[in-house]
């Protein structure tokens, strides 16, 4: 395989791997709901710049749309996750303020 | 309650070591193969798809089962928000640059949403995109006072949220008892049913994104008004 | 030509967006979904007891370029149950929730995890899988939180996070199985998976991820308050179906992708945290103060039944002790599903009737539901494992591999577990029956607790009886 698609691809999916693990680290040694939930995004940043990364095939080429795919796909089930997450964590807020 | 220091030295530890694994783990699989994993397969048979991008080909087609899912998940989170309770008070009415500068703003957005719509048959854009677009249009409604981020009203807003879903599963059932088999669209038509699809997916999404950032269940009329 | 398979996705998901949209018609629409959706999943495990497995491939693309659908007989064995419990989940739940404001959010919701769970025992593609998780992560916890109560909430806000960080980490999994396989097809990357680094890295977060959502000890923290808190029909469908759901794909997975490499001391580190969840987990039921506590303790002690057997069936001497021991895998599986959905609905109507659930406090109020009552017996007696129950097959199974291949450890552990549930089950029966006068009807409310009693003989009769075709089922 051409070295510059390999160097490019692991230089972008080790960045992607290093997001993910600090989002799980701030996940685990954090408290706090918004602290978590941003962490978590930063989890899932990470994994879908993994999967971008090993969808380029050089610059000639057109990149592989499976990934690409996924991607999307996955962003919006973590937008949903994440709204869903907020309305929780408004609600709670909400009921502090009225007890 | 802060977590006790010998976490916070052996958490970062154990996450180098795992990080080192999992580049090593990477490395060695992206080196290992030699093949075009999907790339080929799913380039080739783009232009049987119905749509001349290859990712929309992908979310739209190939893996359009993925797609109906994910719209699925799109409106749980939507119900899930609902059932908490009430949408949170409006923001207060805008000052006069806010008010003239939404004037503007929020047509743009929706016309860059209908562009990004068309544009995905054959370029980087489609529905979630177009649909971020019509989302942020609302969410800039709301900012600026308007109550419902310009929605209508609840029963409304149920038959839009639900309809991205509704159409795209109806059209693989109807395409199977037409004999075709769920979600396998004909060749002729594709390219329509495609574009259906999206465009009600669209709709659906903008309209989710808007509800879920009001937060809560729309508000009656009477209840508006008072 | 007509799919079976995405029939069985398609009419939950029917169901759920007709009752988004017609929301007054929510009850009626809700038995009417439920009754197709039962009888579409119960036509493909009839139709792969016939035929052997289906597969579809959805679109029309051959795999791996579509995503594909396949019933085996471990799928079609779960997917029949599933959708029994979920059928005597709504039945019930169209009287717990008839008079509530919950019932307008409760139908959607419960439908779109029904179609999660009928999508994720379908499902053969690895990315597909991810979304079906999701798809069943946030319903579960919209669901949970319907009780409104603050303790409710932040318990399923928990849930939330935690099962998000869970599916993330098992989505890393399939990008590297991706990077190094070049597909998602759970079956094409068994056939070309080879022991690695990559390999290795996958099956660590995808079985991790996983492991976090199925509960097992030690990361079973979350799921007690989260269960208990949760409307009793929800409960139900949560502690015997969604966490069956994780669990099941771990075993899944563990056979069907990771054979290849798969060690035997990986699979003894999954036992002996499923050895500690049975200890703990009942422990802990023997000393919750509320009923519900207490089931789902018991959920966590049965999960950790179900991930002892990995070790087993990776030391089984030949073909056939393999087989028996999967039998014995799901006849464990199905009669926890049935038992508990049962013992939950049954607690459901204790606590509707006397106010709360605090064990201590039970007293007659009990047995003035004689029905109920019975259904929690009848239920218990399941989870214990008394015979003719499917526990007591799949135990007895357990302790005779356990033996054969020497990991003796397994059988005191067993019996310790056994000893500790006849010890609750005792417990909440023993505060049951006081010397109240016994009501001359047995059922009060025919629909709800006909429900709770019908599960409740199916896990202690019907599980049991049906050992020989489920085995058929499994190819045995």
């Amino acid at each position: 395989m051409n070295p510059e698609i390999l160097i490019t691809q692991m230089l972008y999916g080790c960045i992607g791997l290093a997001l993910f693990l600090l989002g799980i680290g701030s996940f685990i040694l954090h408290e706090g709901l918004w602290r978590r939930l941003i962490a978590l995004n930063v989890v899932g940043s990470g994994v879908f710049h993994v999967l971008v990364a090993v969808a380029y095939r050089g610059l000639e080429q057109t990149p592989d749309p499976i990934p690409h795919a996924l991607v999307l796909t996955g962003i919006v089930v973590a937008v949903s996750a994440t709204a869903l997450a907020l309305a929780f964590g408004r609600h709670l807020e909400d009921q502090n303020d009225h007890a | 309650m802060r977590p006790p220091s010998l976490l916070c030295l052996l958490v970062p530890l154990l996450l180098l070591a795992l990080g080192l694994s999992l580049g090593w783990a990477l490395g060695d699989g992206l080196k290992g193969y030699s093949g075009e994993r999907l790339a080929e397969v799913a380039l080739e048979l783009v232009p049987e798809s119905g749509a001349t991008h290859p990712v929309t080909s992908v979310l739209l087609n190939f893996r359009g089962y993925d797609t109906l899912l994910e719209l699925a998940v799109l409106l749980t989170a939507l119900l899930g928000i609902w059932s908490l309770g009430p949408a949170a008070p409006p923001y207060p009415p805008p000052g006069l640059v806010l008010a003239s500068l939404v004037g503007w703003v929020v047509p743009l957005l929706i016309i860059t949403g209908g562009y990004l719509l068309w544009v995905g048959a054959y370029a980087p854009g489609g529905a979630f995109q177009a649909g971020a677009m019509l989302g942020a249009a609302g969410v800039t409604l709301t900012l600026a006072g308007h109550p419902t981020g310009g929605l209508p009203a609840e029963p409304w807003q149920r038959l839009l949220a639900a309809l991205g879903t509704l159409v795209f599963l109806l059209m693989g059932l109807g395409l199977m008892a037409l004999g075709s088999g769920f979600l396998i669209y004909p060749k002729g038509i594709a390219k329509w049913l495609i574009l259906i699809i999206e465009a009600t997916a669209t709709l659906s999404i903008g309209v989710t994104l808007i509800a879920a950032f009001l937060g809560g269940r729309p508000m009656s009329l009477r209840n508006r008004s008072r | 030509m007509l799919d079976p398979l995405a029939l069985a996705v398609a009419w939950p998901l029917l169901g759920a967006l007709s009752i988004t949209l017609l929301p007054r018609w929510a009850a009626h629409l809700g038995i009417l979904a439920a009754v197709g959706a039962t009888l579409s999943a119960l036509g493909v495990a009839f139709a792969v007891m016939d035929s052997g497995s289906l597969t579809s491939e959805l679109g029309g693309w051959k795999i791996p370029l579509g995503i594909g659908l396949r019933a085996d007989g471990l799928a079609a064995a779960f997917l029949a149950m599933v959708n029994l419990v979920a059928l005597g989940v709504s039945i019930h739940a169209s009287v717990y929730f008839a008079d509530s404001k919950a019932r307008h959010h409760f139908w959607p919701l419960w439908f779109l995890l029904w179609t999660a769970l009928n999508a994720l025992w379908l499902a053969r593609d690895l990315f597909n899988l991810y979304v079906t998780l999701e798809l069943m992560g946030l319903s579960a916890a919209a669901l949970g939180a319907l009780s409104g109560t603050r303790e409710s909430i932040s318990a399923n806000l928990r849930y939330l996070l935690l099962g998000l960080a869970g599916s993330m980490t098992y989505l890393l999994g399939v990008a590297l199985l991706y990077v190094a396989y070049g597909s998602l097809d759970l079956v094409q990357v068994a056939r070309s998976l080879a022991p690695g680094p990559s390999s290795a890295a996958a099956c660590a977060l995808m079985i991790g991820g996983l492991s976090l959502k199925a509960a097992l000890f030690p990361l079973h923290f979350w799921l007690p308050p989260a269960h208990a808190s949760a409307p009793a029909p929800v409960s139900a469908a949560l502690s015997a179906l969604v966490v069956k759901a994780a669990i099941y794909l771990v075993l899944r997975l563990w056979l069907d992708l990771f054979a290849g490499i798969a060690n035997a001391s990986a699979a003894m580190l999954l036992g002996l945290l499923g050895g500690s969840a049975v200890l703990w987990g009942s422990w802990q039921a023997l000393r919750a103060e509320r009923l519900k506590l207490l089931a789902a303790y018991s959920t966590v002690a049965q999960i950790g039944y179900l991930a002892m057997f990995l070790p087993l069936i990776a030391a089984a001497a030949d073909e056939r002790g393999r087989a028996s021991l999967l039998v014995a895998w799901v006849l464990l599986a199905l009669t926890h599903g049935l038992a508990k959905a049962s013992f939950f609905l049954a607690t459901g109507l204790v606590q509707k009737t006397t106010g709360h659930d605090r064990i201590a406090e039970l007293g007659g109020a009990a047995q003035s539901l004689p029905a109920a009552t019975f259904a929690l017996g009848l239920a218990g007696a399941a989870l214990i494992g008394l015979p003719p129950s499917g526990t007591f097959f799949a135990k007895w199974i357990l302790i005779q591999a356990a033996i054969a291949s020497g990991q003796w450890w397994w059988v005191p552990v067993i019996m310790l577990g056994t000893l500790l549930a006849l010890g609750y089950v005792f417990r909440l029966l023993a505060r049951a029956f006081t010397r109240e006068p016994t009501p001359p009807h047995f059922v009060t409310s025919a629909r709800a607790e006909l429900s709770a009693l019908l599960l409740a003989v199916l896990a202690m009769l019907g599980v049991g009886l049906a050992a020989r075709p489920i085995a058929n089922l499994l190819g045995v």
